[in-house]
């Protein structure tokens, strides 16, 4: 590697690992996270551990100006306090708005150590608990990234579609607050972001490079939260997918777990009000995250890892790579009894 | 703080040096961002009339609707050549706005009422910002029909990838402990959350 490319690296432990869950992972991709525990720990032989103490880090209320910075600071410190009490120095975190936010954080104790002080001080005055700060901090999809060759040499799968033998057709979409805010955090930097595009290639399959493919999906935070401002959200994904749309995609991946909602519910939306549909054959995208890019390509049961919870369905994509489903399972229980199935859920058939 | 002074309070905040450092009023930042392409809204208006504002244009500003369109994507960041983050710059804003009563005179800004009894409530009531039980299919139709099997059958749903769902210990959506939740209650009282809500609310009250 030249020198100036060293400026897009960063530094990713190699093992011993203090996991943090997202609220939106938990809530929308509800088998994402413990896919990823499962990987680390039985696929690459890792050390992960998982506080049942740590909570939100309040980044959805920060962002939507209700929660105070020096609030949300408090309670990321806490976090940090959790894992050092365990003997950990090495942070994985899984939500992207949350890895957004502790890097600022860290980022402004750095040139603001008064505040640094302030900060430790609310914590001992709310917890009794000691401020202490991680020595690495990474996102949970750069470890995939660290890992891919090692993650293909053990894949069942790739990622072709076995039809006809071509790399499958994939849209990497970034969380904005991965690698805008401190692109030298992010694998790539802002400018050239390798997370997802180094898994897609590495797992066999080619991404897809599109005029709108930085632009963002849409959150906006209090602009989805309040009702009336919806339209600010399904508009910005809009822009996406109808730019990605001439290049017929076979999937797209996303490392933030909001994204990776919003562009599986939009696209039920655009469809259901406008008759819009992105994908090809009249047939809508399916939209995974990085575990489950992970999973898919290494063997687990499309239903064990929660493919089932995302609505736009999945196993078209399924057929392509190959991977084998049981139909009856999809919407069964711990035990295989039928939950009962989604209302009108639309099979397009063309 | 000084009330009243409300330049003062905008350079005051640990921020606003990362905001703001010398903007040239190029545009980039507007031309990047989503915001401005669907409202009649203008980063670098913005960053222009902090620079040189007197007490009433702020006092103007901080009333009004442009301060609430901004979704916080942070593009504007990477791209400004002069490294100002007008992203930062409104959360600033929208601060000063709250403390000193200003966002109540917006239609947007008084949305912080149901964010914060939303949103706010959550965090302290459950540990999470959201929650499966919290997120009704009804108030959201476009999260469309599998959600709405999510929701209604979280028990069985959410049990199927972890059976620790809604216990205590780690794992998939455990129960938050209630050591934990007043740790996070002292954290919001100490560091002056409480007092804001109360802020939110009060000036809902007086309208
Ligand atoms: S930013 Fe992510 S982890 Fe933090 S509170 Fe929100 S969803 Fe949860
Ligand atoms: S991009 Fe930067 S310098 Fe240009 S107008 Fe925006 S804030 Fe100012
Ligand atoms: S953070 Fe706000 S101002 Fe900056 S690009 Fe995003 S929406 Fe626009």
């Amino acid at each position: 590697m030249s020198k100036y490319w060293k400026e897009y690296q960063k530094e990713i432990a190699d093992d011993n690992y203090f996991y943090v869950r997202s609220c939106i992972r938990q809530n929308f991709f509800p088998g994402a996270e413990n896919l990823f525990i499962d990987i680390l720990r039985n696929k690459l032989g890792k050390t992960v551990f998982e506080d049942a103490d740590h909570t939100t880090c309040t980044g959805i209320g920060y962002h939507t100006d209700i929660v105070p910075l020096e609030t949300t600071m408090t309670v990321v410190s806490r976090q940090f306090a959790l894992m050092m009490e365990k003997g950990y120095e090495n942070l994985v975190v899984s939500c992207v708005t949350s890895f957004g936010l502790y890097s600022e954080i860290l980022d402004m104790w750095k040139h603001n150590p008064e505040l640094k002080k302030k900060i430790a001080g609310y914590l001992a005055e709310a917890t009794g608990r000691k401020f202490m700060e991680p020595k690495n901090m990474v996102h949970a999809s750069d470890i995939l990234y660290k890992y891919r060759n090692d993650i293909a040499a053990i894949a069942k799968h790739k990622l072709v579609n076995r039809h006809t033998g071509e790399p499958l057709k994939i849209v990497d979409h970034i969380g904005c607050h991965y690698a805008k805010t401190f692109p030298e955090r992010g694998v790539g930097g802002a400018e050239f972001p390798q997370v997802l595009t180094g898994l897609i290639t590495a797992w066999g399959g080619q991404t897809v490079d599109y005029p709108e493919r930085r632009h963002c999906c849409g959150f906006g935070f209090r602009n989805y939260l309040v009702q009336e401002n919806r339209g600010y959200s399904i508009a910005q994904s809009k822009i996406k997918l109808e730019s990605m749309k001439p290049y017929e995609p076979d999937l797209m991946v996303a490392n933030c777990p909001g994204c990776a909602m919003f562009l599986d519910r939009w696209q039920y939306t655009l469809e259901e009000t406008e008759g819009s549909i992105y994908g090809a054959r009249g047939r809508k995208i399916p939209v995974v995250t990085h575990e489950e890019l992970a999973g898919m390509v290494l063997g687990y049961d499309p239903w064990e890892i929660g493919l089932q919870t995302h609505q736009v369905e999945v196993e078209d994509l399924l057929d392509k790579i190959g991977i084998d489903y049981n139909p009856e399972l999809k919407y069964a229980d711990r035990k295989g009894n039928l939950i009962g199935e989604p209302e009108m859920i639309q099979h397009h058939l063309c | 703080m000084n009330k009243g002074n409300l330049a003062g309070q905008i350079f005051e905040d640990p921020r606003y040096h990362e905001a703001c450092r010398s903007c040239m009023n190029c545009g980039v930042c507007t031309a990047i961002c989503p915001a401005a392409g669907y409202y009649d809204y203008d980063p670098r208006v913005i960053m222009n009339l902090i620079r040189d504002s007197d007490e009433e244009t702020l006092t103007a500003l901080l009333q009004s609707d442009l301060i609430w369109y901004c979704g916080q994507c942070m593009s504007c960041k990477p791209r400004c050549p002069r490294s100002n983050v007008p992203g930062a710059m409104i959360q600033i804003l929208r601060s000063v706005s709250i403390k000193n009563g200003l966002f109540s005179k917006s239609s947007l800004g008084r949305q912080q009422l149901a964010i914060k009894r939303a949103i706010g409530h959550n965090i302290l009531e459950t540990g999470y910002c959201i929650h499966p039980t919290r997120v009704d299919p009804e108030m959201h139709p476009e999260q469309g029909p599998v959600w709405a099997w999510m929701s209604n059958n979280s028990d069985q749903v959410y049990g199927r990838f972890d059976a620790g769902y809604d216990q205590a210990g780690p794992g998939l959506l455990r129960k938050i402990s209630k050591n934990s939740l007043d740790e996070l209650d002292r954290i919001f009282e100490v560091t002056g959350c409480k007092e804001l809500w109360d802020q939110i609310e009060n000036s809902h009250l007086s309208l």
